[in-house]
């Protein structure tokens, strides 16, 4: 048999290994291989503080009493980590990305960094975990008995209980408050109850294997066993059943310690795909063998005996004395790793929402005074991981232990899952307000308080029988039991289904009607949008601060190394030299991260705000800076718009630059043609006026025959400027038109005959269809027998068939009268077809050099003028022109 | 807050990788579906009975969420990743 002083040396053994890992754990880190202390598998196993002693010795002693009931605490877990891909990697990214230390750091920071909800919650978690620790210390104590129960040393187990609690709180102390590590981070911590989860784990199955096959006689018969055990009928109640699946699912979520290990001490969102299942696993193993061990122990162990210590005094009692050593160390373990990340994790909440705000508000001079913020801040993380224990402690001692003590587990769960729809509101909900959050906390924990904790004491402790039986002053809907007159329930589904639902109810209506601050608004819109957007939305608008206070201020929280690496990084980033960069607000962001992973994220703020004067963002800012996706969108659209318009006066501009170029082209051109058609008569006139100047013995005849020359070409260079100042005036539109009624038939007679004069030599046929020609007209007729002799006149010059025809066809089209005036001969190529009617244009043929080429330029300027138009016509079978006669006035008509 | 535009559809590969996804949100619900199962028999059940029906349940979910997570884990970009946020929400 094992002494006692033998157990105690295990014990500080057991321990003194503990801190050595811890040790080791710290320094690995320090040398920056993390690998291995920052595996998937010690964050697994670190989840295991959720197997408390409570639930090592207690899960036996629950089954015991209500059969499978005891699984419902392991299954609720065991749904929240199935949900790791849609809740809990959401929750780790914020965590990560908002320097989250601790669970009413999260509802403060989400709700508007309110340092209200961080208060209520820190209240909350300290009021629901104070009597977890002393069931803990109890559960030491208890299991401490067993050993000395049997020896005379009882003495010294009274004290066990207040050794326990002053070796954690050292422990805890060195480990926990080493440094204000910038992410929270434990690694020495999380280590030890990673070992420590191992040895409970161990323990456990040891003792299961060893009650089934070597008590129960294998698998078959431990069945067996259960059948005829008296928990053998599964005595389910549905709503106690549903409501204990729903309460640990719950404390996974809001526990502060769960919490702590889940997500603040998390290094890599991927370990949560490994605890996924790894942790179900863990609570599998740990839950498999309690009923084994809770059915033998019933038949086996004496009537009387206490089920809840099963797991040692079954291996006693068979003389196992190392099992149950290995028992107890589990034992050990579970309480031990529960206490230790539970004081962390309160400690952090009291010194970062109560401890700090205040010393804060005591130092009204500012966050730049003097004195080491950062010995402060460990100085009250300290002082409350003592205080945390000393509550436990106490507690302990004056609840006087027992069975009051064990029900206070479900009670605590109760307290903390208060938090759980402010805090799944405020990760999926944007419309959460932090007034809905408070109302929500408040009323939910007012009704644990009144339905759950106060009448965990006992009737007469607290509370007395009266109240509840009649209600408090006699208000019989009041009674802590029956809320509103509902009787009948189970006391913690009561409690339960009364304080979830009107929290809820409270927190969405508050928030329904309430509106939330600007930066509520900001971190409401980060936080749901935070798979989205990993990068948070910037708080600060404008830097009123100077760097060098900032970097002061900074240098007394985060140490003056750290403070001054992330100045120098900043100052780089931005291409300046020194400790000092720009205070921008990006930078008041970054700075105020990193400030908030060591004092919380409304501590942060509000040391920031006192250096800024208090500018944070306003309504407008938050509308700017909103989404920024829609403004990179809309200055897109811009762009595109803009770019749009300046490609089109850019086509605008060719354009009228290609016109322009292509009258310069033209004006040359007919600058060089008309010199060129001036300077031919001219050049024949002088030199036959030359040859008559100084030719005396000249015949009458050769004189005659001169002057003749010179007189043509006189009248041809009249003619030529006869026609360029008739274009001109036709095209400046300073033409006055002459019109009165006439027929076609007689201008096309009139215009016949005139071409007749002039022709010598060749004779062109003219076919013409006189009774089509009956149509009457009100216009210049000159003007338009001028364009049917500038075509006739053509014809005669250019057709080259061997007879030349014209033939004159009138016919109409679509209401308008046209003339085409169609020969035989070659016709115009198709690429001279466009030329034609430019000024000096002329086809191939130069025989008839008597046109300068403006013909049919008048001709279309004629024509326009006249209100018609003239066309060549293609596919006649020679040159064909149509002109369209002007509209016939009806008057006229 | 307007979401920039998404693309409608998607190739192959991210589909299915979204679809594992979305089996990974929809695994809890099961989950609490089969573990609530036993309210509505458990009247006439044994212990014994209940023992294995919920650690058959329960082994089963662990090696479905397993098989999701190695899948989900494979295809995630790293986290810190610019893009690590372009997972796309119901």
């Amino acid at each position: 048999m094992l002494s006692f002083n033998a157990l105690i040396t295990i014990c500080l053994g057991y321990v003194a290994f503990l801190f050595a890992v811890a040790f080791w754990a710290d320094k690995r880190a320090e040398a920056g291989r993390v690998r291995w202390v920052r595996s998937p598998l010690v964050y697994t196993l670190s989840l295991s503080i959720y197997c408390t002693a409570w639930t090592f010795y207690g899960a036996v002693g629950y089954a015991a009493r209500s059969g499978l009931e005891f699984v419902t605490i392991y299954l609720g877990p065991t749904l929240v980590m199935l949900a790791w891909w849609g809740l809990l990697r959401r929750l780790v990214r914020i965590g990560k990305t908002e320097r989250i230390t601790s669970i009413a750091d999260l509802i403060s920071s989400r709700f508007g960094k309110s340092n209200l909800l961080g208060v209520l919650v820190t209240i909350l978690a300290v009021v629901g975990t104070t009597p977890y620790i002393a069931l803990q210390l109890q559960s030491v104590t208890l299991s401490f008995e067993v050993f000395a129960g049997q020896r005379p040393e009882t003495a010294v187990a009274t004290n066990t209980a207040l050794l326990v609690a002053v070796g954690l709180a050292v422990f805890t102390i060195i480990f926990g408050t080493r440094n204000l590590d910038a992410n929270e981070r434990h690694h020495g911590v999380v280590m030890a109850i990673a070992v420590e989860a191992m040895v409970k784990l161990v323990a456990l199955l040891a003792v299961g294997v060893f009650v089934v096959f070597s008590v129960g006689g294998g698998i078959g018969e431990t069945m067996a066993r259960i059948e005829q055990s008296p928990i053998a009928a599964w005595d389910l109640r549905p709503d106690r059943w549903a409501t204990l699946v729903f309460l640990s699912a719950a404390a996974l979520l809001c526990l502060p310690r769960m919490f702590q290990v889940m997500v603040v001490e998390n290094s890599d969102e991927r370990h949560l795909a490994t605890a996924s299942w790894a942790f179900p696993s863990y609570l599998f193993l740990m839950s498999m063998f309690v009923i084994p061990i809770a059915v033998v122990g019933l038949s086996v162990l004496p009537p009387g005996s206490n089920p809840d210590l099963f797991v040692l005094t079954l291996p006693l009692a068979f003389d196992q004395s190392s099992l149950a050593t290995l028992a107890f160390l589990g034992g050990f373990s579970s309480a031990t790793s529960m206490v230790i990340v539970a004081a962390i994790a309160l400690s952090t909440m009291v010194s970062n929402h109560i401890v700090m705000p205040i010393w804060l508000n005591a130092r009204k001079g500012g966050a730049t005074m003097t004195g080491d913020v950062r010995q402060v801040v460990l100085l009250s993380r300290r002082l409350s991981i003592a205080g945390v224990l000393v509550l436990g402690y106490l507690y302990f001692r004056f609840s006087g232990g027992g069975a009051a003590l064990a029900a206070i587990g479900l009670v605590a769960f109760v307290g903390m899952s208060q938090v759980l729809p402010a805090l799944l509101g405020g990760l999926f909900w944007r419309g959460a307000s932090r007034w809905g959050a408070a109302a929500g906390v408040v009323v939910g924990f007012a009704v644990w308080l009144w339905t759950s904790f106060l009448p965990s004491f006992g009737e007469g402790a607290i509370l007395s029988a009266s109240v509840f039986a009649e209600g408090p002053f006699g208000i019989g809907l009041l009674r802590p039991q029956a809320l509103f007159g509902v009787e009948g329930m189970d006391p913690l589904v009561h409690s339960v289904f009364w304080s979830i639902l009107l929290n809820t109810c409270a927190f969405m209506l508050v928030s329904l009607l309430s509106f939330p601050t600007p930066l509520e608004r900001l971190q409401g819109a980060t936080f749901v949008n935070i798979m989205r957007y990993s990068e948070g939305a910037r708080g600060w608008t404008s830097g009123f601060a100077e760097a060098e206070d900032l970097l002061m201020m900074s240098q007394r929280i985060m140490g003056p190394t750290e403070a001054q690496a992330l100045f120098v990084a900043e100052a780089s980033a931005q291409g300046k030299e020194g400790f000092l960069p720009d205070v921008t607000p990006d930078f008041l962001e970054r700075l105020e991260r990193e400030l908030a992973g060591s004092v919380g994220a409304a501590t942060a703020h509000a040391m920031i705000a006192q250096l800024t004067g208090g500018v944070s963002i306003s309504v407008e800012d938050l509308m700017r800076v909103a989404d920024e996706a829609q403004q990179i969108l809309e200055y897109s659209n811009q762009l595109e718009a803009k770019s749009a318009e300046l490609g089109r006066t850019a086509r605008q501009l060719r354009e009228a630059n290609e016109k322009l170029m292509a009258l310069s082209v033209q004006k040359d051109a007919f600058l060089s043609q008309i010199s060129h058609e001036l300077r031919t008569p001219m050049t024949s006139i002088r030199s036959f006026s030359e040859i008559l100047m100084a030719g005396e013995a000249m015949s009458a005849e050769d004189r005659r025959r001169y002057s003749q020359i010179i007189h043509d070409e006189s009248i041809r260079l009249t003619r030529l400027l006869d026609d360029l100042l008739d274009l001109s005036v036709l095209e400046n539109g300073q033409v006055v038109l002459n019109e009165r009624d006439d027929t076609l038939e007689r201008i096309l007679d009139r215009a016949v005959s005139a071409t007749e004069q002039q022709t010598e030599g060749r004779r062109l046929r003219i076919e013409r269809s006189r009774p089509d020609e009956q149509v009457p007209l009100h216009t210049d007729s000159d003007r338009l027998s001028q364009v049917f002799i500038n075509l006739i006149a053509n014809a005669q010059k250019y057709c080259d068939a061997e007879e030349p025809v014209l033939r004159i066809a009138v016919r109409d089209i679509g209401g308008r009268q046209v003339v085409d005036f169609i020969d035989n001969g070659a016709g115009i190529p198709r690429e001279a077809q466009q030329l034609i009617f430019e000024k000096f244009a002329r086809g191939t043929d130069h025989r008839a050099a008597g046109g300068a080429g403006l013909g049919l330029a008048i001709s279309r300027e004629v024509m326009n003028r006249l209100g018609g138009a003239i066309a060549y016509l293609p596919g006649q079978g020679g040159a064909a022109f149509r002109v369209t006669l002007p509209r016939v006035r009806a008057a006229a008509a | 807050m307007a979401r920039p535009p998404e693309p409608v559809f998607l190739e192959r590969q991210s589909y299915r990788r979204r679809r594992v996804g979305d089996a990974a949100r929809f695994l809890p619900l099961i989950g609490l579906v089969l573990f609530l199962l036993p309210v509505l028999w458990a009247d006439d059940a044994t212990t014994a009975g209940g023992i294995v029906f919920l650690f058959t349940v329960w082994g089963a979910l662990i090696v479905v969420v397993a098989v999701l997570s190695r899948l989900l884990a494979g295809a995630e970009p790293v986290p810190g990743d610019a893009d690590g946020g372009s997972d796309r929400e119901p």
